[in-house]
Parts: C-alpha cells; sequence; structure tokens
C-alpha cells in the first residue's frame, strides 16, 4: 500500500516535467542549437564578419555602453535602494513605482520620447547645441537610452535585500560608534553583496540586448551609433547572414556567461 | 553614568506608546523594565540609546541634555532583541567592530576583543559566523560587542526572550554577576518577573506607556502601589468578595489585608503562596487537581461558591499531608489584598 500510494506523486510529476522541459527545449534550446549550427557550418565566412570594421566597431560600443551602465546603475542602484528602503519621505511611493517604469515601458516609445527631448527642435536641442553636444543620432543618446532601460535592475534587486536583512545591523554600528560611511562600507555593502551582483548581471544582459531604444535615438549609424544589436538587424536587412548569425551567437554567448556567473555566485553563498 | 528620564511622550501612527514617562538611574545600578508585551518599554530604551526620538521630554546621561546628540556619540551600548550581529563578520570582527571604527590600535584591538571572548566564554569562537552559534553564544557576543568600547551605559532590549529556558537561567545569574565585576550602569527591558526579579537592583514596572511602580524587587513583591502590579507580578487569586474592618472576606474565608481600605465590595487578590489548605471535612473546598511541577506542587481547588483557587507548597512538606485529587479541605488566607471593586 505505502509503495503505491509514494508511487502516485510521481507519475503525476511526469506529465508537467516533460511539459515544461518540452517548452524550454522548444523556445531556448533549438533556437540557440539552430544558430550554433549554422555558425559552425561556415565558421570562415562568419569569422571574417566578425572582424570587419563596423562589426568591430559594433562590439566595443556596445561593450563600452553596457560597462557604463553597470557602474553608473550600479552606484545609482545603491544609493537609490538606500533612499527608497531606509528613508521615509514625501511621495516615496510615487518615486518606488517611477523607478520600475523603464521595466513595463516599450524601449521603442522611450527612445521616440528621447528623441523628441534632445532632437534639433527639442525643448533640450537648443541648449545641447549651445555646448555643441550631440546626443539624438550620436554616442551619448545611445548611453542615455541604455540608462534608462536598465536603470531598474540594481535598484530593485538590492531593495529587495535591504528589506529583508531589517535595518538593526545598521542601528547596531550606529551605537557602536560608526559613522554613515563606516556603517556603509563595513556593515551594509557586505549585505547587500548578492543583491549588487545579481543587478549587475541583469544590468549587463539587459545592456547587451537592448534594440529598440537605441535604434531609434542612436539611429544605427554604421561605424558610429551602431551597437551589436542594430548591427545584427542592419546585417539580417542586406542579407549578410553570416555577420548576423555570428553577432547574434555572441550575444548569446555573453548573456549565458552573465547568467552562469550569476548562478555560480548564488551558489557560493 | 547616571540617567535622569523625564515626562516622555511617544505616539506611533497615532498610538500612544509612552505617556509622561519619567524615572532616573544612579551610576553603577542595574535597572530592571518590566511589563507586558508592547508596554513600550523597548520604546525607552531606544529613546535613551538615540534609535528613536521622543516625541517629548528630555533625556539626560550624566548632567547632560543628550535628546539632539546622534546614537554613535552617546557612548551607549545597546544588545538587540534579536541580537543584531554583523552576519558576515566573525565573532571576533563583531566584537571588535566598535574599536576597529575609532582606529584603536590593532594589538590594543586584539587584547581587548580575546579578553571579552574570554570573559563570555567565548574563547574559540572567535573565526566562527553567527549562523554557526546557538542563541545563548549568540546573546554573549551581542553582550560582549556591545561592552568593547566600554561604554558608560548598556542598554538590554529583552536580553534573553530568545533563548530557551535553561539557558535563559544560566545567562540571567552571568549577567549579575557580569555586572557586579564591570559596574556598568544597566537598563534591561523584560516581560518576565523572574528576570527582572533575579537580576535588577530596582525594579520599574510598565503598563500601556505608564510607568506603575518603581523600586526594588522586594518593595514591588511585597508592597505594590496599584492593581495592575498586583495582579502581574507573582501568581494570584483574584476573587470578588467585600473589606469588613480591615479584614478581606470570600464567602466563609477571611484573611487579614495587608493594607487597609474602606469597607465594602471589593476585588480580593491573594498570592498563590499565601494561602493555606488543610484537609477537613465537611470543610469550604475541594481539591481538583494536583501538579507535580519538580519542587513545587501546584494545588487547584474550588471553593464552595464554585470560585477556583490554586496555590503552591513546596514537594513533600507536610503542608501537603493528607491532600489528594477530591478530598475537601479547609481554606485560610494568610494574606491579602484588595482593590475597590
Amino acid at each position: 500500500m505505502r509503495s503505491s500510494s509514494r508511487r502516485v506523486p510521481d507519475r503525476y510529476a511526469a506529465g508537467p516535467l516533460v511539459a515544461v522541459l518540452g517548452y524550454v527545449a522548444c523556445l531556448i534550446l533549438v533556437p540557440l542549437a539552430a544558430l550554433v549550427y549554422v555558425v559552425a557550418a561556415h565558421l570562415s565566412e562568419v569569422v571574417t564578419a566578425l572582424l570587419s570594421g563596423p562589426a568591430l566597431h559594433a562590439m566595443g560600443l556596445t561593450l563600452a555602453v553596457a560597462a557604463l551602465c553597470v557602474v553608473c546603475n550600479g552606484v545609482f542602484g545603491v544609493a537609490g535602494a538606500l533612499v527608497l528602503v531606509r528613508q521615509r519621505f514625501l511621495l516615496r511611493r510615487l518615486v518606488d513605482a517611477l523607478v520600475e517604469l523603464p521595466l513595463a515601458l516599450s524601449p521603442v516609445m522611450t527612445g521616440l520620447g528621447f528623441l523628441l527631448l534632445f532632437g534639433r527642435t527639442g525643448p533640450l536641442g537648443p541648449l545641447l547645441d549651445a555646448i555643441g553636444l550631440r546626443v539624438a543620432f550620436a554616442v551619448p543618446g545611445v548611453v542615455v537610452a541604455t540608462l534608462f532601460v536598465t536603470l531598474p535592475f540594481t535598484l530593485r534587486e538590492v531593495a529587495l535585500v535591504l528589506e529583508e536583512i531589517g535595518d538593526s545591523e545598521e542601528q547596531a554600528a550606529a551605537t557602536l560608534g560608526a559613522s554613515p560611511w563606516q556603517t556603509f562600507w563595513r556593515v551594509t555593502l557586505p549585505n547587500i553583496k548578492n543583491g549588487l551582483v545579481a543587478g549587475t548581471v541583469l544590468t549587463l544582459a539587459r545592456a547587451l540586448g537592448e534594440f529598440g531604444a537605441v535604434l531609434v535615438v542612436g539611429g544605427a549609424i554604421g561605424n558610429r551609433t551602431e551597437t551589436a544589436t542594430t548591427f545584427i538587424h542592419a546585417a539580417v536587412e542586406s542579407r549578410a547572414e553570416p555577420a548576423a548569425y555570428g553577432m547574434a551567437l555572441l550575444l548569446g554567448a555573453a548573456a549565458i556567461a552573465a547568467l552562469g556567473a550569476l548562478q555560480w555566485t548564488e551558489k557560493k553563498r | 553614568m547616571s540617567i535622569v528620564v523625564s515626562n516622555l511622550q511617544k505616539s506611533f501612527a497615532g498610538t500612544r506608546v509612552l505617556d509622561d514617562v519619567s524615572f532616573d538611574v544612579k551610576s553603577g545600578e542595574l535597572v530592571g523594565v518590566l511589563g507586558p508585551s508592547g508596554g513600550g518599554k523597548s520604546t525607552i530604551l531606544r529613546i535613551i540609546a538615540g534609535l528613536d526620538t521622543a516625541d517629548g521630554g528630555e533625556v539626560w546621561l550624566d548632567g547632560k541634555r543628550v535628546d539632539n546628540l546622534h546614537a554613535r556619540d552617546r557612548e551607549v551600548g545597546f544588545v538587540f532583541q534579536h541580537y543584531a550581529l554583523f552576519r558576515h563578520m566573525t565573532v571576533s570582527d563583531n566584537v571588535g567592530f566598535g574599536l576597529d571604527v575609532r582606529d584603536e590600535p590593532r594589538d590594543k584591538r586584539d587584547a581587548r576583543v580575546a579578553h571579552l571572548l574570554d570573559l563570555m566564554g567565548l574563547a574559540g569562537l572567535g573565526d566562527r559566523y553567527p549562523s554557526q552559534l546557538s542563541g545563548g553564544q549568540r546573546q554573549r557576543v551581542a553582550l560582549a560587542r556591545a561592552l568593547a568600547p566600554e561604554p558608560k551605559l548598556l542598554l538590554l532590549d529583552e536580553p534573553f526572550g530568545a533563548v530557551d529556558a535553561k539557558v535563559r537561567e544560566e545567562l540571567r545569574r552571568w549577567l549579575r554577576k557580569l555586572h557586579d565585576e564591570v559596574h556598568t550602569t544597566s537598563i534591561f527591558v523584560t516581560h518576565d518577573q523572574d528576570e527582572a526579579f533575579s537580576v535588577s537592583d530596582r525594579v520599574i514596572v510598565m503598563q500601556k506607556g505608564r510607568i506603575e511602580q518603581i523600586g526594588t524587587p522586594v518593595q514591588i513583591l511585597d508592597h505594590p502601589s496599584t492593581e495592575f502590579v498586583t495582579r502581574f507580578v507573582g501568581d494570584v487569586n483574584v476573587l470578588e468578595g467585600t473589606v469588613k474592618n480591615g479584614h478581606a472576606e470570600v464567602g466563609p474565608l477571611t484573611g487579614p489585608l495587608i493594607d487597609a481600605i474602606p469597607d465594602g465590595p471589593a476585588r480580593i487578590v491573594v498570592r498563590s503562596y499565601d494561602l493555606k489548605f488543610w484537609r477537613e471535612d465537611p470543610g469550604s473546598a475541594t481539591v481538583k487537581r494536583m501538579v507535580p511541577l519538580g519542587d513545587r506542587v501546584r494545588v487547584d481547588a474550588l471553593t464552595d461558591q464554585g470560585s477556583p483557587l490554586f496555590a503552591y507548597f513546596p514537594r513533600r512538606s507536610s503542608l501537603l499531608d493528607g491532600i489528594e485529587t477530591g478530598c475537601r479541605i479547609h481554606v485560610e488566607i494568610t494574606l491579602a489584598r484588595a482593590w475597590p471593586a
């Protein structure tokens, strides 16, 4: 009796398990495998295409923008999470909701908004002209667009950890004579390390993969504002398949590496 | 460090937690704040430490008003209810934290940490992390950490609330011993009367944000000044009765009153150890249950008027001779207190 009653849940579990595995395979593994297969079949053409000037420029720009976003939104995310979680102020709830807006907004819409703001005829146009800075259809535009779409990740992850650990350790540090800076470096930062790592990985993945906003604001001008994703788009449009597949696989590999790093640090804890 | 607290007021979201609280603590004293949970006790400590601000009133430490002084500048050691140990630091680094933030020379710091770990019975655990310790050990680390910068005042918020009964007993005795050695002025908060009475020089009894009584354990036990204190402190029987000529009367039972009140209907409060039972037929009550509790026996009885009574007797005491479940007894009230009904 006992053994048969124990086998029932197993049989039940088999159905959903197959379904989940099948779903994951169809949506994630199969396209990835197809990409790997195509790239492997045309390896020399792919390598040549990826070593071309525009391809290298696009990769360099993407990496530089992603790094900048990780640093800027890392610092802002930690500071913002501390303010939102630890301080009470007017309109806190509103600000709390506002910083998550980039998650919900369509990047194309966001890009259009920035274009209206920074364009020649936009409200900031004259000011930018006066100081000789071009944002729209220039690298600063790509940076601003990517900063915007990656803003919530670190902040959210760090805020979650801050909520969870509470502020008693920080209070203990204060009663022991620690200054706010000492408390931050010695107590708060080590405690939020995991959230910071997770936020950084998500920021990085999103910055590498952002397409809509950088296309609209940056204009995807080859050798200037073209990023890895907009490079792929242009390559597909001009039927340069090896370049498109090669760059796509590179982006995929970078994202997988980032998630792998996240899993690894989580396991280490 | 001497402490004067005067007229503290504090409300959280419209609920009054402290209502005109004033008391003082002499230098070197160990004072317990006793009361039911949610009575505002912890809030007092947090205000003295500078972790909360009062809505009104003043806090003076060593003759200096500190209401506008930040927590880190008050030189007050605080032991948190759930320890609040730094989870990513070893025991040694936890204890050394208060010395590290003021750049104490390394050798002096290490010596002080080693001394404290030794004093707390934590020698050899310096390299562990808080998650690897038992509740009692964490508690002692928290205490060592608070003592390391040699605070002039030590505040302990429900210090033994989160450890099991046996360890609690041990930590209590040990806290008293520590205080007798180190003489740091200390205030601790507890809802456990045994804890308050066994450790403190003086006890402050609080209820609903107000101070009910301040006194030595003996004063509070023997001369409770309010009905709340009488009922809260010690195990008591509360009976409906009357007061006549300075005596309490509950049905056929009478007993002397410790503090006389005017004649009339009253609530008679009798401590569980101010009752005597002996076997007698017909008697005035029936024994319902006898519960052995280690060194004591709890006897539950029901008077013929329908009032439940209980009393504790030492086990194997002659007072228990012949008393058994179901037998008839006579009840004598040796001492009672009364409050007008």
